[in-house]
């Protein structure tokens, strides 16, 4: 029995790990959404294929799959390409058609096999390792490790072999032409990648769930890292915590396999948009604190500066009158004059304050680093 | 009032028909209503995500009552899509993480905390998930007079909400910020418009399902919108078309064997919008292309006039006629040199003198000077005739 | 229609003091004519006799995020003037404009409109934000868009009635955009765009106009139109704040001036302001001058002998 929990577990990180690659430029170009798309819209692809096979297990249904999840990215292409719709609306009219179709086939034409729209929808994980490859009398692990596996090796070569390519036409497609990377080329190669793994998670996780883990990890590690390869690596290592976090949820909870690794997708996204060390809202939150702080004492010296030797001087650099002007409460304004006063900043002289010829300096740092010099019109 | 009317014609049928079919109807013309304004303001999946985001909120009201009547499932499906919506606005105007992820990341995630929650209600005692599970697909086919009900006061209620802020929430989508600065509430009127996308998406929930919702949302309101360049038509049109989407998907779906609802209903608006991508007087693309083909036709001839004219000047007699071999090599597309000297002739500006060759008329040697100048370098269009 | 050729002559005779500060020294130069533009009685008129200034400005600092954007801006618009912003690319025009118009909260300062604070003088200011800024695309109608302006007015649960609509189409005559009251607003060029969004401010009858780049990618006729009507404006005693980037032109089409890089660099009327020293000071030192016009004269004649033309 452990022997299947680990295979399990095994299934389903493999699975993660492979949708958090490709998922990483998805988010990157902002085309997250057609993720969803796909993972719908393969199911006509799947049904057809079927119809033809016979076979729920033919490799074919795959190819099936992954062809009819290029055909609706070029589809929604296609239609926002006439200008008469805009891209979401796109993805929005295609996708539901596509997935219409594919359970009114399944409902009227295949209602007595195996082809269940709530397993394409939700996934059967906890059966994946009753299905099992023998090859030769011998067993040599579950269909769906081999089938992930394989999806997973190749979504590695792919992000290895054209990382440099990605990455440009990611940021920079007007570049990545001129220097002779079709832009064009590429998003079909990845929108190839990207169904082949809907298909192949589909029967571990379901398509609503390859969704959680195409979006969710890179979403999660897009707040932890400014780099790209850093990116890929913590959205990899995101999925994989969700997966087998996921997997005792639900075996704690006895609860759907699926829906408890989406849970944890989610509550590992929460605690990135929470904690990041950096882009997280604590974070923000304490550095807003922080600069407001510095921008106080900034404010505080460039007013001083800004008066200094004017007629009205006598007025504006008067303690009160800053409460007044600079719309400060007194505890601000006297917690702002006291420490610029500890750091000798500036002087008081009765009710007015004065710059010192630090403070003077420092007041002229702080205009000239946010002047952009000489920039142009 | 649509719908009422649909029901009238369907007197024929049988009374469960008939309540499938005002469902349908209903929720035909609310979703798109209200789906003309998050098409118009790009929101389009907005829908998709808190339709999936309800799921949880279904889950818990039943858990928390017991019950499935369909007001408390509604406003369980009502509170969580509207929390799901909130999310994604908070995610995306607070972080750095991109809308489409943020919705993707929503959509998915609640809809799997929705599965867990269901697993849950497997395990009652009370026995079933009871008809939980048609949340996912929707059954029209099942729907009650009371869910009908329901459907049409929702529904009425936030036809009428739009009907009164029409001016605000136009302005809402065209320029809110120019809305800000003359004093208009724009961020409450966006919550508000939000709301009420909640409430069309709970109205079709039961009926179409989570997954195929967004469809009934955006589907007639871009059909809707290739046929008209006026909100105030868009809107009711997107209505329209949703109301005929709803009633053709649940009547099609009862007369034929083994064909669920919802999925008919969404592929009959997918083909609403199909026809009107492609014959919609003005916008679509069978009168668009038509129209480029004239211009295009128009622009032909008239650099055939100006061949003409060219070698008209090199001849003492400005009518003397040419070779259509000569008129052929200038161009660059000679294949369309024949017709196009059809067209003159048409026109009056040229007359064919022989069997292979043509002149220019008085009337085309006057079109072509003031078109081209009397040395032939003016630019045709800055002195149109 | 004002002829163009008086401004040169203008730049030429500039050669007095760059320092007259007050406004009677102006009316003495050709382009005073324009002060004694007959004013237009179908247009808003403003309170140009008032004393108290039309926008004050104290000490504002505004700042994005940790950045500030202005830095400790004082200003004050005098009312019936008509004002260009002029700044490099982030220098804080749009924020500027964007905070008098109570779009942005001030980290500090305050503005007043009028004497007063926004909320209570809201009525009195009108708004043309940029064009690019909304889906031209959106199926509504020319009249509509200028309608929009009533929107307040009209107030909650009300539709626009015959009068409101008498007033838009008014507005839009004031722009020369009559004819395409029912257009679909796709169906129009850049220029038609920006006078559409000029209607809109116009029926809102308020005294203080603030632009946000309303020549930005407009053809020549629009430009024109905009000029005459902005003169007129100010003729009547409105004041108006343009946020604008041609430099060449400012000193034609605007009398009053604010040279802007984040803190202010200097403020006043065009001809004490206007030098190429505040320029350099703006500009970092290289002015961006336009050099697709023939008139590159007006710094250089004025303040540089030599006739270089910075650049």
């Amino acid at each position: 029995m452990t022997h299947i929990r680990l295979e399990i577990q095994l299934i389903a990180l493999v699975t993660a790990i492979a949708c958090a690659l490709p998922g990483a430029f998805l988010m990157l170009r902002r085309i997250s959404m057609l993720s969803d798309a796909i993972s719908h819209a393969v199911l006509p692809g799947i049904v057809i294929a079927f119809f033809f096979t016979g076979n729920l297990n033919s490799p074919l249904l795959i190819l099936a799959a992954a062809a009819s999840g290029i055909i609706t990215a070029a589809l929604i292409e296609l239609l926002s390409r006439t200008r008469r719709v805009g891209q979401d609306a796109a993805i929005g009219l295609v996708f539901p058609s596509l997935f219409s179709i594919g359970v009114i086939l399944i409902a009227r034409y295949a209602s007595d096999v195996h082809l269940d729209v709530d397993a394409v929808l939700l996934g059967e994980l906890a059966f994946a390792p009753f299905d099992r490859i023998v090859l030769g009398g011998t067993d040599i692990g579950p269909r769906a490790l081999w089938v992930t596996g394989t999806i997973l090796a190749i979504n590695v070569s792919f992000v290895l072999v054209f990382f440099k390519e990605l990455k440009l036409s990611t940021f920079d497609p007007a570049l990545a032409a001129t220097l002779g990377f079709s832009p064009v080329l590429l998003h079909y190669l990845l929108m190839a990648v990207v169904s082949v793994t809907a298909v192949g998670a589909f029967d571990a996780v379901g398509s609503v769930l390859v969704v959680a883990f195409i979006i969710g990890p890179p979403a999660a590690a897009f707040l932890l890292t400014d780099r790209l390869s850093m990116l890929l690596v913590l959205s990899a290592g995101i999925g994989a915590c969700a997966a087998v976090g996921g997997y005792w949820l639900a075996f704690l909870l006895d609860a759907s396999i699926a829906g408890s690794m989406a849970s944890c997708v989610g509550l590992l996204f929460l605690l990135s948009l929470t904690f990041a060390p950096r882009h997280g809202m604590v974070a923000a939150a304490r550095h807003r604190k922080l600069q407001r702080r510095q921008f106080t004492r900034q404010m505080l010296l460039v007013h001083l500066l800004h008066h200094e030797g004017s007629p009205e001087e006598e007025i504006e650099c008067r303690c009160d009158h800053l409460c007044e002007h600079l719309r400060w409460d007194s505890r601000t304004s006297s917690r702002v004059i006291r420490s610029a006063l500890h750091d000798h900043l500036i002087e008081q002289n009765g009710e007015k304050l004065l710059l010192t010829r630090a403070g003077r300096s420092t007041a002229r740092e702080a205009l000239s680093g946010t002047v952009p010099a000489g920039s142009l019109v | 009032m649509l719908a009422v009317q649909a029901s009238g014609s369907f007197i024929g049928l049988d009374f469960t028909l008939r309540t499938v079919a005002l469902g349908a109807a209903v929720l035909g013309v609310v979703s798109g209503t209200l789906g003309s304004w998050a098409v118009l303001r790009g929101r389009s999946l907005l829908g998709d995500a808190i339709s999936h985001a309800a799921l949880p909120g279904i889950a818990i009201a039943f858990l928390l009552t017991g019950q499935r009547t369909p007001l408390t499932l509604a406003i369980g499906a009502g509170a969580s899509g509207w929390l799901g919506a909130m999310l994604i606005l908070g995610i995306t105007d607070r972080s750095r993480v991109p809308h489409d992820a943020a919705l993707g990341l929503v959509l998915s995630v609640f809809f799997g905390v929705g599965m867990v929650l269901l697993t849950f209600i497997q395990r009652l005692p009370s026995g079933t998930q009871a008809g939980l599970d048609t949340f996912l697909f929707g059954q029209a086919a099942a729907l009650l007079p009371r869910e009908v009900i329901m459907m049409l006061i929702l529904g009425a209620a936030a036809i009428l909400a739009t009907v009164v802020f029409w001016k605000e929430f136009k302005l809402l989508s065209f320029d809110p910020e120019f809305g800000r600065s003359i004093g208009l509430p724009m961020r409450r009127l966006d919550f508000f418009l939000t709301s009420l996308l909640v409430v069309a998406i709970v109205i079709g929930l039961q009926a179409v399902g989570v997954v195929l919702m967004s469809a009934i949302l955006v589907a007639p309101a871009a059909a809707a919108r290739q046929w008209s360049n006026r909100l105030e038509v868009i809107a009711p049109l997107a209505a329209v078309f949703g109301a005929g989407a709803g009633v053709t998907g649940a009547l099609l779906s009862a007369s034929l064997p083994h064909t669920p609802t919802g999925p008919t209903i969404v592929l009959c608006a997918g083909g609403i919008m199909l026809v009107s991508l492609f014959f919609a007087p003005g916008r679509g693309l069978v009168a668009n292309a038509i129209r480029m083909r004239r211009v295009r036709r128009g622009l032909r001839d008239l650099g055939l006039l100006e061949d003409l004219f060219t070698l008209a000047r090199k001849h003492a007699d400005p009518l003397h006629p040419h070779r259509t071999a000569v008129l052929r090599a200038m161009t660059s597309t000679p294949e369309t040199v024949s017709p196009g000297l059809r067209h003159l002739e048409q026109r009056g500006w040229a007359r064919r003198t022989g069997p292979d060759s043509w002149g220019l008329t008085p009337g085309g040697w006057e079109a072509a000077l003031t078109r081209f100048g009397p040395n032939g370098d003016q630019q045709p269009g800055r002195n149109p005739a | 229609m004002e002829p163009l050729g008086g401004e040169h002559r203008s730049g030429s005779e500039g050669e007095q003091e760059p320092s007259s500060p007050s406004r009677s020294d102006l009316s003495v130069e050709p382009r005073a004519e324009r002060v004694e533009r007959s004013p237009d009685n179908s247009l808003p008129s403003g309170a140009a006799g008032n004393t108290r200034p039309a926008i004050e400005i104290r000490d504002l600092t505004i700042s994005y995020r940790d950045q500030p954007v202005l830095w400790d801006v004082d200003l004050e618009v005098p009312p019936g003037v008509l004002m260009a912003v002029v700044g490099p690319n982030g220098a804080g025009k749009t924020t500027l404009i964007k905070s008098i118009l109570g779009l942005i909260r001030p980290a500090a300062g305050e503005v007043l409109i009028n004497g007063g604070p926004y909320q209570e003088h809201r009525k009195e200011i009108a708004y043309v934000p940029q064009r690019g800024s909304v889906d031209w695309d959106f199926p509504t109608s020319v009249l509509d868009v200028v309608m929009m302006g009533l929107y307040a007015q009209i107030g909650w649960f009300r539709r626009p009635s015959a009068r409101h609509r008498a007033a838009a189409l008014d507005a839009l005559a004031h722009t020369g955009m009559a004819d395409f009251a029912g257009r679909q607003i796709s169906q129009l060029s850049g220029g038609q765009q920006q006078r559409v969004f000029l209607s809109r401010a116009l029926v809102q009858g308020a005294s203080i106009y603030i632009m946000d780049e309303p020549f930005q990618g407009v053809d020549a006729t629009t430009e024109r139109t905009i000029v005459d009507l902005l003169q007129t404006l100010r003729a009547n005693g409105n004041t108006v704040v343009v946020v604008h980037h041609d430099l060449q032109t400012v000193p034609e089409y605007f009398d009053w001036a604010l040279l802007l890089n984040v803190r202010r660099i200097a403020a006043g009327p065009v001809t004490a302001v206007f030098t190429e020293e505040n320029l350099r000071a703006t500009y970092g030192g290289r002015v961006p001058w336009s050099h697709n016009r023939t008139d590159q004269s007006f710094v250089s004649d004025r303040s540089d002998p030599s006739g270089q033309t910075p650049g």
